[in-house]
C-alpha cells in the first residue's frame, strides 16, 4: 500500500509535518477530545504505554515504531511499508481507524467532524518533539477515573483460572489480539483490564453484552482473566 | 483474599469428576481417547480445547463427514447478498495441523456404549474412553404435511447450510416479477429462534433490490417469535408492505405443501408459490437416537458438564442436546463445548475442573447495517442450565448503535469461527 495516496487531510487546510508555524487546530478543544483517547492512550510528561501506547512524540515517527509497546502485526506491517505518522495519516487514522490499518489492537470507530480531528491534532501535537511547540502548560494524563477498592486492584489473578475463563470471551474476541468490530482484550496492563471489567459489571461503561459477562464474574475471576490476557501473545 | 481453589472444590461437578479420574486412567494402556461426533460449533470447539489444554496428553478423533463446514450463522446473510457463500466455508486443516486432531471425514452410523464402540459408515470402528456427540438436527418425519426430506431440492430447508442454501438462493433470485417467497416456519423447540425471521429480512432485503413487487407469505404455527418486535419494526422500515405473516391465531399452524404443483395451503386457503422455504419441526440429529440417548426428540444432559443422563461417558452438546433454558445456537453449543472440554479433561487427564458458565448472544441483521441483538448468561444447577441475567436490543435505537451492533455480529463471527477451527 502507498501510504503516499493518504491525502484526505489536504482539503482540511493542514499544514503538514514541518511547518508547525500554521496551528493544526484549538489546542484546548483537542485536550477535552482527548478524553475520547485517554481510556488506552497517555500522554504528557511521563506517560507510559497502557492499553494502547503512549502518544508522546508520535509526529514524525514511523508506525509500529515505539519500542516496548506490542503493536499488532497489521500495525507493524504498516510501519514496514512506510507509513508515518504526520498530520495528514494520523486525520486519516483517526476518522477511521480501521479504514487506514485493519485489525489493529486500537477499537476507536473513528472521529467524523473534520475540526474536531483537527483540534485533537493540535494537542497531539503539543507533545510531539518540535521545540518550537513543546507546551509550558502542565500535562493533561491523568489515570482511568474509577473508585475501585484498592484491595481489588491488588488482587492476583490465577492465571490458569484465567485460561478456562477466558475461553468464555473469545467466542468474540480475538485470541491473536486484533479488533474488527470487537475489541482487542490482549497484553492490556492488569490494572486497566480490572477497571474496565469493573466499570462493565458496575454499569458504568454502557455495553449490554459486557455488563452481563461482566456482571457474573467475581473479584478473583476478573484478576484472573487480567492475569491471563496480560501475556497472551499468539 | 486471593483466589480460592477450595470454592471449586467444594462444588459437586469439581468432587465427583476429579474423584473419578483415577478409575479412567488406571483401565487401558496409552492414551485415554476422546471420539467426537459431528465437526460443527459444539463438535469442533470440543475437539480444538479438549486437543489444545490437553497438550497431547488426550488422543482426540473428529468425525465429521463434510470437508467443508458451510456454518448457518451467516448463511442468512449470504441469502441476502451480504456474504459470499465462501465466506461462511470452513475446513479442518488447522485443527489437525495445529492441535493433532484426528479428523476422519465419515458418518458415525454406529454407537456400542457397552463396550465403548463407535462404527463409521465406512466401516472402521473406533473406541473411546469419552464419546461427545454433537450433530445437530434432523427433521421430524411428517411435520409439515406433503413435504419430506425427499422433497427439500423442490422446497429447500436451508437450514443445514451449504448446497441447500445455494438452492434456496437460486430460486429466490429466479422467482418471477412480483412473485411469491413462502416459508414454513417451524414450532419450538428448534436451531436458531431468531434464524427464519433474519431470513425473512434478508430474502425481502434481496427482493428489494431486484423484485420490489415480490411477496413473502410466512406461515407460522408460532403465536409470537424472538426478536419479534424488532423484527417486526424494522419489516414495516425497511419493506413496507412486503411481508405478511401469519401466526398461530390466523391459522398459521395448519399448513401442507404440495412440492409439485408448487403450492402451499394456509388453514384451508391455497396459494401457488414461487419459492418455497420448508423448516419443519427438528429433533436430535439421528446418530443421538440411535446412541440410545435420546428422550423423545432431543437428549436430556446434566448441566454440570453436559454429560448424557443415560450414561456418564457420553456427552451430548449443542442443538442435540436438552439442557434447559439456552437456545439453541451456534454460540451456544461453542459455551457449552468449554465446559464439557474443561469435564473431560478434568475426568481424564485429573486436570483442575472449573465452575460450568455458559452464555449466548445472538445477533440479527434486518436490513443494511441494522443489526440487533440478544442474550443471556446461565449457570448450571442440579435440573437444568438456568438463565441468570439476559438483555435484548430496544426497538427505536438510533442508526449508529444499529450499526455498531452490525460491526460487532462481524467481530463475534470472526471470533467463533477462529475458536472452532484455527
Ligand atoms: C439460518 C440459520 C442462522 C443461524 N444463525 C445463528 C447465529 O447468528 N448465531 C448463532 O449462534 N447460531 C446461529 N444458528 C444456529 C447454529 O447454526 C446452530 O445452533 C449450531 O450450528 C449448532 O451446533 P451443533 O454443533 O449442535 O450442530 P452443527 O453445527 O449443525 O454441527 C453438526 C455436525 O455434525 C455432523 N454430523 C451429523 N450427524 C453425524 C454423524 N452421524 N456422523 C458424523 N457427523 C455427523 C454434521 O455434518 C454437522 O457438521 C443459525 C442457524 C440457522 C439455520
Amino acid at each position: 500500500m502507498r501510504w503516499g495516496l493518504v491525502l484526505l487531510a489536504v482539503c482540511l487546510g493542514f499544514a503538514g509535518p514541518g511547518a508547525a508555524t500554521e496551528p493544526l487546530g484549538d489546542t484546548e478543544a483537542g485536550a477535552k477530545l482527548f478524553s475520547k483517547c485517554k481510556g488506552c492512550h497517555k500522554i504528557g510528561e511521563g506517560a507510559e504505554d497502557k492499553i494502547g501506547p503512549h502518544l508522546n512524540g508520535i509526529f514524525g515517527r514511523a508506525a509500529a515504531a515505539h519500542e516496548g509497546y506490542a503493536y499488532s502485526k497489521s500495525m507493524k506491517r504498516a510501519g514496514a511499508d512506510g507509513l508515518i505518522w504526520t498530520a495528514e495519516t494520523l486525520d486519516a487514522y483517526i476518522e477511521k481507524p480501521r479504514a487506514l490499518v485493519s485489525k489493529t489492537r486500537m477499537s476507536f470507530p473513528g472521529m467524523k467532524d473534520p475540526q474536531d480531528r483537527a483540534d485533537l491534532l493540535a494537542y497531539l501535537r503539543a507533545y510531539s518533539d518540535n521545540p518550537a511547540d513543546v507546551p509550558e502548560a502542565e500535562p493533561t494524563a491523568t489515570g482511568t477515573d474509577h473508585d475501585l477498592d484498592p484491595a481489588i486492584l491488588a488482587l492476583k489473578g490465577d492465571k490458569e483460572y484465567g485460561e478456562y475463563l477466558s475461553s468464555e470471551c473469545l467466542t468474540c474476541h480475538r485470541a491473536d489480539g486484533s479488533a474488527e468490530g470487537i475489541p482487542a482484550i490482549t497484553r492490556w496492563p492488569e490494572e486497566d483490564f480490572v477497571i474496565a471489567m469493573h466499570a462493565y459489571k458496575q454499569k458504568l461503561r454502557p455495553h449490554p453484552v459486557m455488563q452481563m459477562m461482566a456482571g457474573r464474574l467475581s473479584n478473583d475471576e476478573i484478576a484472573a482473566l487480567a492475569a491471563y490476557f496480560k501475556d497472551l501473545e499468539k | 483474599m486471593s483466589f480460592n481453589r477450595r470454592a471449586f472444590m467444594g462444588t459437586g461437578l469439581a468432587a465427583a469428576t476429579v474423584l473419578s479420574a483415577p478409575a479412567v486412567l488406571a483401565d487401558g494402556h496409552g492414551k485415554p481417547r476422546v471420539v467426537v461426533i459431528g465437526g460443527g460449533a459444539g463438535g469442533a470447539t470440543a475437539a480444538r480445547y479438549l486437543a489444545k489444554d490437553s497438550d497431547g496428553a488426550l488422543d482426540v478423533t473428529l468425525v465429521e463427514p463434510s470437508r467443508t463446514y458451510f456454518t448457518c450463522f451467516f448463511s442468512n446473510l449470504y441469502l441476502g447478498g451480504f456474504k459470499q457463500l465462501s465466506d461462511i466455508g470452513h475446513t479442518y486443516g488447522a485443527l489437525a495441523a495445529n492441535h493433532g486432531i484426528n479428523v476422519i471425514h465419515d458418518w458415525a452410523v454406529g454407537v456400542d456404549r457397552g463396550a465403548r464402540t463407535v462404527t463409521l459408515a465406512g466401516g472402521a470402528v473406533l473406541s473411546y474412553d469419552k464419546l461427545i456427540l454433537s450433530p445437530g438436527i434432523d427433521f421430524v418425519d411428517g411435520a409439515v404435511e406433503g413435504w419430506s426430506v425427499a422433497a427439500q431440492n423442490k422446497m429447500p430447508h436451508a437450514y443445514k447450510a451449504g448446497s441447500q442454501t445455494e438452492l434456496l438462493k437460486a430460486q429466490i433470485m429466479a422467482m418471477p416479477e412480483g412473485g411469491t417467497y413462502a416459508m414454513v416456519a417451524p414450532p419450538n423447540p428448534f436451531r436458531c429462534p431468531p434464524g427464519p425471521y433474519e431470513r425473512v429480512s434478508m430474502v425481502a432485503h434481496m427482493l428489494k433490490a431486484n423484485n420490489p413487487t415480490a411477496k413473502i407469505i410466512i406461515a407460522d404455527p408460532k403465536p409470537k417469535f424472538s426478536k419479534m418486535g424488532l423484527f417486526q419494526e424494522g419489516w414495516a422500515h425497511h419493506y413496507e408492505g412486503m411481508i405478511d405473516w401469519i401466526g398461530e391465531e390466523f391459522g398459521g399452524g395448519n399448513v401442507s405443501v404440495d412440492p409439485e404443483a408448487m403450492t402451499v395451503t394456509i388453514d384451508g386457503e391455497e396459494t401457488a408459490v414461487d419459492a418455497c422455504n420448508v423448516i419443519p419441526a427438528m429433533k436430535a440429529g439421528r446418530i443421538a437416537e440411535v446412541a440410545g440417548v435420546t428422550d423423545g426428540n432431543w437428549a436430556p444432559v446434566n448441566a454440570v458438564d453436559m454429560s448424557s443422563k443415560a450414561d456418564a461417558d457420553v456427552y451430548v452438546l449443542g442443538d442435540a442436546s436438552q439442557q434447559g433454558d439456552m437456545p439453541k445456537s451456534g454460540f451456544s453449543a461453542n459455551s457449552q463445548a468449554k465446559v464439557c472440554a474443561n469435564a473431560v479433561r478434568g475426568a481424564l487427564t485429573g486436570s483442575k475442573v472449573f465452575p460450568a458458565k455458559f452464555s449466548n448472544t445472538c445477533w440479527s441483521l434486518i436490513g443494511t447495517e441494522d443489526g440487533v441483538k440478544v442474550g443471556a448468561t446461565y449457570e448450571a444447577t442440579d435440573e437444568k442450565i438456568a438463565k441468570v441475567d439476559g438483555f435484548i436490543s430496544q426497538t427505536g435505537e438510533t442508526g449508529d448503535l444499529r450499526k455498531a451492533t452490525y460491526e460487532e455480529s462481524e467481530g463475534w463471527y470472526a471470533g467463533i469461527t477462529a475458536d472452532m477451527f484455527s
